[in-house]
């Protein structure tokens, strides 16, 4: 597998929301390629029939009982927000424009 | 006398404080104070707290006493102070899991973990520095500046949690709680000398612990003895239908064990993790005589390789940054914490992250989104979950001829502020003894035994089976016992 470029971790900061500068995107490269090139000693590892572990203790689905109980109060969960308006949320325009 | 010492400790331990408050022999508010005169002293040097709870510790005492005089029992840690890793929800107090990102933020609940320590009579008095979003090994890499190993102030406490373990060890509290990914708990126990412990995965409840790689977190507690450390753990642990991944049976009594000595108990020392290249001579000599002193006092010792462990680096290193990028997703500047403005809710993302998380966050968000990636997801991730399953196998197998495992709990002892910093791979390397035990999900247990290159701490680890506390810190009570005259705790 051919080492991690400038131009797909330009791509992964993209997908990720984060901007980078010229210098960390040198940076990042150089850290990542060494990070996943340590990773390729498991490359020669065969393990096609070996099941996936997701989860390391097996739990089935846990079921309770669909009764109301208290959940967060509205105002105390928005009094941490950045801005609200009348009880949710406010962000800046979604499409670019002002509304 | 250690520095540690110096500083303020050796602490009474928590058995005992509890003790005296519950038989009304002494005053829990008497005993925060000292708390936080100590801290008041001392922090500023080793800067173990990013907030001090002093108020609401002082207040939390004057109840725990109040219920001592109506003739109420408080619970098991009445009185005691209890460190908390700033990434445990606190209602209306700061939880900033030491990032700019989570500025101003107040949560609006407790953790489960913060009500259960009230509920066993203990008092938090504040909140510990780690590395950002407990990512690191060192506590270099928190938006606040850097804690400092209370044995040398010019080394490392460990990380993530080297906030919790330096607050113990300097005497600011006799026990905390941590957070364990890869060795989060237990490398800076044993940098800075004092027990901590990872438990089973699902042993104690994550609710309203702060997600980083919601597959391997696990809660545990710090402590300066294997004793006291299990009081704490027998107060967290247990089911909570607010964690889906909480085992649902009830928790092992440890406490009532540990002194039944290890007669009889077949030990395992680990080859791949004691003789490994880049281990020190001292760390593997110590772990060497922990394992003598176990046969001495009646277990049964070999040396067991479990040859899949070699590459637990590399699919921790993949699946941590995964469920890492995945989790801090929500760190987007709509609900909580730190806002960049900007014209559009786009450009508000960018701005927020980018401003809000620092350079080791924004390194394994990056690494997690590409190992994820269209086109990667089967050669990374896929692959690390295949390797996850084969080291689990190994140990199953270990397990099937030993009762418990012993390795080394860090590669080196405390190394100096700055040394690892500037490459990544060399920092993640600290956690190669620590992190097959949250890919099995196993309970392990760091207990200090003398000391390494510098007169620093050396820790042992000890491992068990899923659920098998009991046995674990059953033996980590005998490796505890035969430590050398001086251990550093």
């Amino acid at each position: 597998m051919a080492d991690i470029t400038r131009a797909a971790v330009a791509h992964v900061a993209g997908l990720a929301r984060i901007e980078l500068t010229d210098d960390e995107l040198d940076t990042f490269t150089g850290q990542l390629a060494k990070v996943l090139q340590h990773a390729r000693d498991v490359e020669a590892l065969d393990v096609s029939d070996v099941p996936p572990t997701a989860h390391p203790y097996p739990l089935k689905n846990v079921l309770r009982p669909d009764e109301v109980v208290p959940c967060l109060d509205r105002d105390e969960v928005l009094a941490s927000a950045p801005a609200t308006e009348d009880g949710q949320f406010r962000v800046p325009p979604v499409l670019g424009e002002a509304p | 006398m250690s520095a540690a010492k110096a500083l303020g400790g050796p602490l009474r331990t928590a058995r005992s404080i509890a003790a005296d408050v519950r038989e009304g022999r002494a005053l829990a508010a008497d005993v925060v104070e000292q708390h936080l005169a100590t801290i008041g002293e001392h922090d500023e040097q080793v800067h173990a707290f990013n907030l001090v709870m002093a108020d609401q510790a002082r207040e939390a005492a004057l109840a725990i006493d109040r219920r001592v005089v109506a003739g109420e029992d408080p619970g098991p840690l009445a009185g005691v102070a209890v460190a908390l890793k700033d990434n445990m929800c606190t209602r209306g107090v700061p939880t900033t899991c030491s990032s700019r990102v989570l500025e101003g933020w107040r949560p609006p609940y407790d953790a489960t973990v913060v009500e259960r320590l009230a509920a066993a009579g203990a008092i938090v008095i504040g909140k510990t520095n780690l590395d950002e979003f407990a990512m690191g090994s060192s506590t270099e890499n928190s938006a606040f500046g850097p804690t400092r190993n209370p044995h040398d102030l010019s080394r490392v406490p460990g990380g993530s949690s080297g906030g919790s373990a330096a607050a113990v060890a300097a005497g600011f509290a006799p026990l905390a709680l941590g957070s364990d990914t890869g060795g989060s708990i237990r490398q800076p126990a044993a940098l800075c000398g004092v027990v901590g412990a990872k438990p089973t995965y699902g042993a104690v409840s994550r609710y309203g612990l702060v997600a980083f790689a919601s597959s391997l977190d696990q809660i545990g507690p710090f402590a300066t003895t294997v004793d006291d450390a299990a009081l704490l753990l027998e107060a967290i642990a247990g089911p909570d239908p607010r964690d889906s991944t909480s085992i649902p049976e009830p928790f092992a009594r440890l406490t009532e064990h540990l002194d039944r000595g290890v007669e009889g108990l077949r030990v395992g020392l680990i080859t791949e993790l004691t003789e490994t290249e880049g281990i020190e001579v001292e760390v593997s000599e110590r772990v060497r005589e922990a394992a003598a002193a176990l046969e001495k006092a009646g277990a049964h010792v070999e040396e067991v390789s479990v040859p899949s462990v070699i590459y637990g680096l590399t699919a921790y290193y993949l699946i941590n940054p995964a469920e890492a990028s995945s989790n801090l997703a929500r760190y987007d500047g709509v609900r909580y914490g730190l806002r960049v403005d900007a014209s559009t809710t786009g450009e508000m993302y960018d701005h927020t992250r980018t401003a809000g998380l620092g350079p080791e966050v924004k390194r394994r968000i990056m690494l997690g989104t590409y190992a994820l990636s269209a086109g990667y997801y089967d050669a990374f991730y896929g692959k690390a979950q295949r390797v996850r399953t084969l080291i689990l196998r190994d140990f199953a197998t270990a397990y099937e001829r030993f009762d418990a495992l012993l390795s080394p709990t860090s590669p080196s002892v405390a190394f100096p502020i700055g040394a690892k910093t500037a490459d990544p791979l060399t920092m993640y390397l600290n956690d190669v003894c620590t992190i097959p035990s949250n890919l099995t999900g196993h309970p392990a247990v760091s207990v200090p035994f003398g000391v390494g290159a510098g007169d620093l701490p050396v820790g042992v680890q000890v491992m068990a089976p899923a659920m098998g506390e009991a046995t674990a810190f059953r033996v980590a009570a005998a490796v505890e016992a035969a430590a050398p005259v001086g251990n550093p705790s």
